[in-house]
């Protein structure tokens, strides 16, 4: 055992020997690309240039995960000047040209972010370390596109956030590269709020169920702020883990809580499952202080529903976007992705087909893919002929500003799709609010 | 004795070269990209550690993702706190999971078999709930420990200007992103890979392989075990902490998923695939897996397509269909079939498989000396 301590000189010397011709070659590898680009993943010459598609795969949000990379796919084959266009001829002021982004041809890469952070952070890393991506987009996870957005802005790459709804990612974290169209809780919960009041009244206690993270949080915050400001009470909030399955251990405390509303923060199949249990209990057949028991989702959208069936008749909620709206830019997008794919997009699909319309057009607009260029183009950016009316990418968070909708489960559906009824289009203006109240801070424009 | 201490030094070379030259070497297999190899590295010495207990021991822990865990958030909080610099953030890691590891080992080893098994399952999934909705403000639950602008990191404010945006890890002014990262994460590796070479030539290594052939035997000559099953629990939950430390040097971020049950499983697959109780296999497990996390993930029906794009268009559709099913989200698929594979047939894993083809090779004489012979056994 003690012959190996007596490593001799001549060993030594062969190993440092070995060890520092493995280091000296060490700086070729990272300083090969360091002389020639001025920023990462510069396309160059080259006639293609690659996006990265990053959605949940599998876990709780796969269903949206899976509807968003169809609209990416059907927004690829738009921008290369295939298939019928969709809502590249409606939007306004438009910069596309239909042969690619400025003139190169765009392919992808697609991942999985396994609606973990680490995954995503990894399957991230790949696309933009292996394959080159200049833009990396998706998730349906607030706290998968907080860190993601993280990554990218150390990276230098431009990150178009897909479904996040959280305040925190236009808030608190925001970042630079980073940019949103979709709504976020503070909206749903300023347009859903005086819907609130008007149909159930003043007088109402609630009980809020909130998935445990970054989006659940903000979405609790920001409902509280609005249904407690018009006279509600909140019972108690309790928090309940991602992707639990079965809910009935948070639902049972609710019937003898004395609360008459229950609030649902949760997204996904976690929504569908606690949906489901809740209206399985007879919650929504009781009678409370003398009032019927309500249930609230803040956050809706038609893939849900189509998983909770029945169960989300008559129930209130927000949306970012329905395909029912009948704009010209909504029609649009409806035809061409129906036509594509046989059912209509999800508001998951719709968010990401924008997103990656307008990161393309910015590039247009700024006549190359130097990020900070094309982040100059996206700021401020006023369109329209999107499908939410006239929208603007407020510079001081980039977060999109809209009208909201305000929806219901329908109770005579005409068609399986058919799920949600526009109860009101909030305007923009009510909305609105000071991008500082939210702190955080965009950072450099180079990195 | 002569002649184990120069095979010794020849596998430290050659594994220290075979690391330092991932990059040139894994580019046909296109895994020669800074994150994939820094992962490479960082679990293969998860998987090293991780292996001088169960390898050596025969003690199989499902909760060493908590040391992982807890490596990870100490590293982060260094970075908050203190300073951008790795080192603190490495020491403060491997010191936080060897605690846990001291805490956790002194309960869970009264028991052997399946029941310690369980026991640190227990324990690693009481880790992962605590720092998943107990331990909120440490961990920031679910979203993650990450960093921000207006963290106070004391020692680095102290003779730096904050620059714009969040400042990044670095070694002294190197920064830990990117190649750099990689061959920090590849020297620890190499550093790792000796201390665990030593600890298996040592008496003591003797020892814990005692406890694994028969621990009632040891006892009964008097000899009590418990210190030698107690520093081996926590020298490999140290490994641990340090490839925890590692992640977060390369990515300062730290999730409680890191702590779940599967990232134990994770570990285990990786030992089991490599060769359990061998030297590199462990290493190697754990660059298979994360390859197939990373790359067979990324696979999509257009990559597959331009593979069998010489195929006539029929047999083409229908042969991407059918691997369809293997990448993509369904990696985790092949993984399994993998898996079964190796432990049908190579139960002694991919270390094993290696020496059955190399025994092809010699001649009979010679393979009988081979393996009559106990240097040979060692090395292995």
């Amino acid at each position: 055992m003690t012959d190996f301590k007596k490593l001799d000189r001549r060993q030594v010397l062969k190993f440092g020997a070995a060890g520092a011709a493995a280091l000296g070659a060490a700086p070729l590898f990272y300083s090969r690309n360091a002389w020639a680009e001025s920023f990462r993943n510069d396309p160059g010459s080259a006639k293609n240039v690659t996006l990265g598609f990053n959605v949940p795969q599998s876990g709780p949000y796969a269903d949206e995960g899976a509807d968003e990379l169809r609209a990416y796919k059907l927004a690829v084959k738009h921008l290369n000047g295939e298939g019928d266009g969709g809502m590249m001829n409606t939007f306004q002021p438009s910069s596309l040209k239909g042969n690619g982004i400025l003139g190169k041809k765009v392919t992808f890469t697609t991942g999985d972010t396994q609606t973990k952070s680490d995954a995503a952070r990894a399957s991230a890393k790949r696309m933009i370390e292996k394959d080159g991506a200049l833009m990396i987009t998706g998730g349906s996870s607030s706290g998968v596109a907080v860190a993601v957005q993280g990554l990218c802005q150390e990276s230098g790459i431009i990150f178009m956030a897909g479904l996040t709804h959280s305040n925190d990612t236009t808030g608190k974290d925001k970042r630079r590269y980073g940019f949103r169209h979709f709504f976020n809780a503070y909206m749903s919960g300023a347009a859903l709020g005086p819907v609130l009041e008007k149909e159930y009244g003043k007088e109402r206690s609630a009980y809020h169920l909130t998935a445990d993270y970054t989006w659940g949080w903000t979405q609790e915050e920001s409902m509280r702020q609005f249904t407690e400001g018009f006279g509600w009470q909140t019972t108690a909030a309790v928090k309940t883990p991602v992707g639990a399955g079965d809910f009935s251990q948070y639902i049972t405390p609710v019937l003898n809580s004395g609360a008459d509303v229950l609030i649902l923060n949760h997204y996904g199949k976690d929504m569908i499952n606690s949906l489901t249990q809740a209206v399985q209990f007879g919650l929504r057949d009781k009678q409370v202080n003398g009032k019927n028991f309500e249930i609230v989702v803040p956050l809706f959208s038609r893939l849900m529903a189509q998983g909770a069936g029945d169960n989300i008749k008559g129930i209130l909620g927000s949306t970012n976007w329905n395909w029912s709206l009948k704009d010209e830019g909504s029609s649009a997008f409806v035809k061409s992705f129906g036509a594509e794919y046989g059912n209509p997009p999800s508001m998951a699909a719709h968010t990401c087909y924008v997103q990656t319309l307008l990161y393309a057009n910015a590039c247009e607009m700024a006549g190359t893919f130097y990020p900070p260029e094309v982040i100059k183009a996206l700021e401020g950016f006023k369109f329209d002929g999107m499908g939410n009316g006239a929208t603007e990418y407020r510079a001081e968070d980039h977060q999109c500003f809209k009208d909201v909708l305000v929806v219901r489960g329908n109770q005579n559906p005409s068609s399986q799709f058919d799920l949600l009824e526009v109860v009101e289009t909030t305007p923009r203006s009510q909305v609105e609010y000071d991008a500082k109240i939210f702190g955080g801070e965009l950072g450099p424009y180079k990195v | 004795m002569k002649k184990i201490a120069s095979k010794d030094s020849k596998l430290l070379l050659i594994f220290s070269g075979a690391v330092l030259l991932m990059p040139l070497w894994l580019a046909p297999f296109g895994a020669a990209y800074p994150d994939l190899l820094q992962k490479f590295a960082i679990y293969g010495i998860f998987a090293i550690g991780f292996n001088i207990l169960f390898g050596l021991t025969g003690y199989l822990s499902f909760g060493h993702a908590a040391f992982l865990g807890v490596g990870s958030y100490a590293a982060v909080w260094s970075f908050k706190l203190f300073t951008m610099n790795v080192l603190p953030a490495v020491l403060f890691g491997v010191f936080f999971a060897g605690l846990l590891a001291l805490a956790i080992g002194f309960v869970s080893l009264r028991r052997s078999g399946i029941y310690f098994s369980i026991l640190t399952l227990a324990f690693a999934q009481m880790s992962y709930n605590l720092a998943y909705s107990v331990l909120t403000p440490i961990t920031n639950g679910e979203t993650g420990l990450q960093l921000t602008l207006n963290d106070p990191r004391w020692l680095d404010s102290l003779y730096k200007v904050a620059g714009e945006g969040l400042p990044s890890t670095e070694l002294f002014g190197l920064k830990m992103s990117g190649y750099p990262g990689f061959y920090f994460c590849a020297i620890i590796l190499i550093v790792c890979f000796f201390i665990s070479l030593r600890i298996f030539r040592s008496p003591f290594g003797l020892m814990l392989r005692g406890v694994k052939s028969n621990q009632n035997r040891m006892n009964y000559t008097g000899l009590n075990t418990r210190p030698y099953m107690l520093s081996a629990f926590v020298i490999s939950g140290m490994y641990a902490g340090l490839a925890g430390s590692l992640l977060a040097v390369t990515d300062p971020l730290a999730g409680a998923e890191r702590m779940q049950w599967t990232a134990s499983g994770e570990v285990v697959l990786m030992t089991i695939l490599g060769g359990v109780g061998t030297l590199v296999g462990p290493m190697l497990g754990a660059g298979l897996i994360k390859y197939f996390e990373n790359i067979f993930s990324s696979f999509n029906s257009n990559i597959l397509h331009e593979i069998f794009s010489f195929l006539p268009d029929g047999i083409e559709n229908v042969m991407v269909k059918v691997t369809g099913l293997f990448v993509g989200s369904g990696w985790h698929l092949t993984l399994g079939l993998l898996f079964m594979i190796v432990v049908i047939f190579l139960p002694g894993g991919i270390v094993e498989g290696a020496q059955k083809v190399k025994n092809l090779f010699v001649s009979n004489d010679q393979k009988g000396s081979a393996e009559s012979s106990p240097e040979k056994q060692a090395v292995e």
